[in-house]
């Protein structure tokens, strides 16, 4: 594990750059080989489809490998990423958003946006129930008269909502 | 004059009632989400696209244009009160904006700041009015290989003038692309890069992903960096601001040449964020007070800010006449004429007089209201900042969540957003550019048919694209912009780069 400078730890940057680039050179290897399966040569109407795709996979694989050689020959070991202390504040805030949309699909957006305040006012800012929900209660009113009354979008409903009637 | 004539026209346009309530709804918005962490003018104006569908194109842009306006001008207040860039192109207003409100001096930065927006943006909107008609006419003698020519320009100039690694730059532009080329390939009628998905099918829409590149990532960012806000008080007084008039009359010369760096980034696309860093290091270099700067220099906020603003508003020249927009928000504004039925490029100032020059002269007014908006509610403005985070972060996050689910009705792209709002995050931090990834993600299906187009017309062969002096001096100069910086480098040897 990478020592930070400063004495905390964590990820270390290059392993993430290293990543990244190896994550876009996935992408490119993709492209390519899609681009070989629709064809990438001169079809009656002009390039093929895959042509556009095959070389700009290409070039993609080109600038993330040049990428990936300069970072693993800098290789400052000592820098940080993030450090882990860090990554929990961004996880506390992560993990909730991605349980939140996936609540979304049961739910609806109304109940989900409800309970995604309750748990940032309550879990990270500390607020005592009687401030939380009176502002969940305020932010799904209004976005419910903004969206499905005033400009007439309907957003995701879920039980509660059909309970109710809509 | 006939561009006159037409302007006149516009100014009644946009001095409708509804057109002017609009404007000042949008730059009392725009200067929110200029403020608020998390909510950019690109993703708040995308955002915000799909509730326009019931205005006029005209009203709507005037919407959208003044959110943008307010943004540019809200990127300021945090940039200077609170040491915290809005705004990517605020960063450089914080060298000296934010010494200067520690020194007490607040009021006279935000003033200065404000100021030297309004000049910015006035001078860019100048340009756009005389010279835009010149260049759609111009435009309208472009074929398919003329357009794939101006792109490649547009995105040549991108990786030549990258302030860190071109190869980064270029990576993200890649992405943009192939983000571009999923679902339905509009000349074969072929499924492309679905792997056998429905729902990518419709593609990756440019909203989803800027929501989730510019709002997500950038509220994970502000987590990260702690989660208070500690700032300056910021209320201005009409003392304040006459004296802060009369110095900047001083610094005159600064404002003009920070507004041609502005006009001049703006227009070839390196946007709002380099033109303020250049600005910026040509007026410390210059400055007889050159190692002041840092340390609260009034003009270290005025070069910044000018030609930021003349750089964010001279944008939309290359997007109104050649659809080739020179910023992220530019390019989501592109996404809003293409969905309103407008057809992006020259034909708009032929078929869509009252649209183009009804956005020209709202630029106008917008800029003089928004100008008044901030003066007089700075302290307002400020205060939501003293809002605790946690409340911010949910309603953003809400928010965020529903901009991106109302452009399709499509609750995976809420799931699509999150992705990409980590992508983001992961790619600031090791300094990928954004906006290359958001032009090309906009400009990829046009970019790669006017290729294919021209390669059609010339049977395969590629001499199409050096065929007239045209379009062969636009990839002349598309190359040279593309190899820029062992070029300048070349040629430069003995000049001292300007920091």
């Amino acid at each position: 594990m990478p020592q930070f400078a400063g004495g905390g730890r964590g990820i270390g940057q290059t392993t993430v750059e290293v990543v990244l680039a190896l994550l876009f050179m996935t992408v490119g290897g993709l492209a390519v080989s899609e681009g070989l399966r629709l064809g990438n040569g001169w079809g009656f109407d002009g390039p093929e489809a895959g042509y556009f795709p095959f070389w700009v996979g290409i070039l993609l694989i080109v600038a993330s490998g040049a990428t990936l050689v300069q970072a693993i020959r800098r290789h400052d070991s000592g820098r940080l990423f993030v450090s882990w202390p860090r990554l929990l504040l961004v996880s506390r805030v992560l993990g909730p958003a991605i349980v939140y949309s996936a609540g979304i699909f049961v739910v609806g957006i109304y109940a989900a946006s409800a309970a995604l305040v309750l748990w940032f006012m309550r879990g990270i800012g500390g607020f005592p129930l009687r401030q939380a929900v009176p502002v969940a209660a305020a932010l799904v009113t209004v976005t419910f008269l903004v969206f499905e009354i005033w400009f007439l979008v309907p957003l995701p409903k879920g039980p509660v909502e059909h309970a109710l009637g809509f | 004059m006939s561009e006159l004539l037409a302007l006149f026209h516009g100014f009644s346009i946009a001095l409708e009632p509804t057109n002017l309530a609009l404007m000042v709804a949008g730059i009392v918005l725009g200067v929110l989400i200029g403020v608020l962490p998390g909510l950019g003018g690109a993703n708040g104006v995308a955002i915000l696209l799909p509730l326009t569908f019931t205005l006029e194109p005209v009203s709507a842009i005037i919407l959208l244009s003044c959110i943008y306006w307010g943004a540019l001008f809200g990127g300021a207040i945090t940039s200077i009160l609170f040491n915290i860039p809005g705004e990517p192109w605020s960063v450089a207003t914080t060298f000296d904006g934010y010494p200067m409100a520690q020194n007490g001096r607040a009021a006279e930065a935000l003033t200065a700041a404000f100021t030297s927006s309004f000049i910015g943006a006035f001078v860019a909107i100048l340009v756009i009015t005389f010279v835009s008609p010149l260049v759609a006419g111009f435009a309208l003698r472009f074929g398919p290989a003329e357009f794939f020519a101006v792109m490649f320009l547009a995105f040549a100039s991108f990786i030549g003038l990258s302030s860190g690694s071109p190869f980064k730059t270029m990576a993200s532009m890649m992405v943009g692309f192939l983000l571009a080329g999923v679902g339905l390939d509009t000349v074969t009628g072929e499924l492309r890069g679905t792997f056998g998905s429905t729902e990518l099918m419709r593609g990756f829409n440019f909203l989803v992903v800027v929501i989730g590149l510019f709002g997500i990532s950038e509220i994970l960012q502000s987590v990260e960096e702690g989660l208070t806000f500690r700032g300056r008080e910021g209320r201005i007084d009409l003392k304040a601001v006459l004296r802060t008039w009369a110095e900047m009359i001083r610094h005159k010369a600064i404002i003009v040449r920070s507004a041609l760096i502005g006009c001049w980034m703006g227009i070839t696309p390196a946007g709002a964020t380099p033109a303020s860093f250049m600005s910026y290091g040509v007026a410390r270099r210059l400055s007889r007070h050159g190692h002041e700067f840092g340390k609260g220099r009034i003009e270290g906020v005025i070069a910044p800010e000018t030609a930021a603003h003349a750089a964010g508003t001279s944008a939309l020249l290359p997007m109104l006449t050649l659809g080739i927009p020179g910023s992220p928000t530019a390019a989501v504004l592109l996404g809003g004429l293409i969905m309103w039925g407008l057809q992006p490029g020259p034909m708009l100032f032929v078929e869509q007089k009252d649209f183009v020059w009804g956005l020209i002269a709202s630029m106008y007014l917008g800029n003089v209201v928004g100008l008044l908006i901030v003066l007089v509610a700075v302290p307002w403005f400020a205060a939501i900042l003293r809002v605790p985070f946690p409340i911010i972060a949910a309603i953003i996050f809400v928010v965020c969540a529903i901009g991106a689910y109302t452009v399709n009705n499509a609750a995976f792209d809420i799931v699509l957003m999150l992705i990409f709002g980590v992508l983001g995050y992961v790619m600031k931090k090791l300094d990928y550019p954004l906006a290359p990834l958001v032009l090309a993600l906009v400009l990829g299906d046009r970019t790669e048919q006017s290729f294919r187009q021209a390669l059609l017309l010339s049977e395969g062969s590629f001499t199409i694209f050096f065929s007239n002096a045209l379009v062969a001096s636009i990839m002349l100069f598309g190359f040279v912009m593309l190899f820029w910086p062992v070029l300048s480098k070349l040629w430069a040897r003995k000049e001292p780069s300007p920091a």
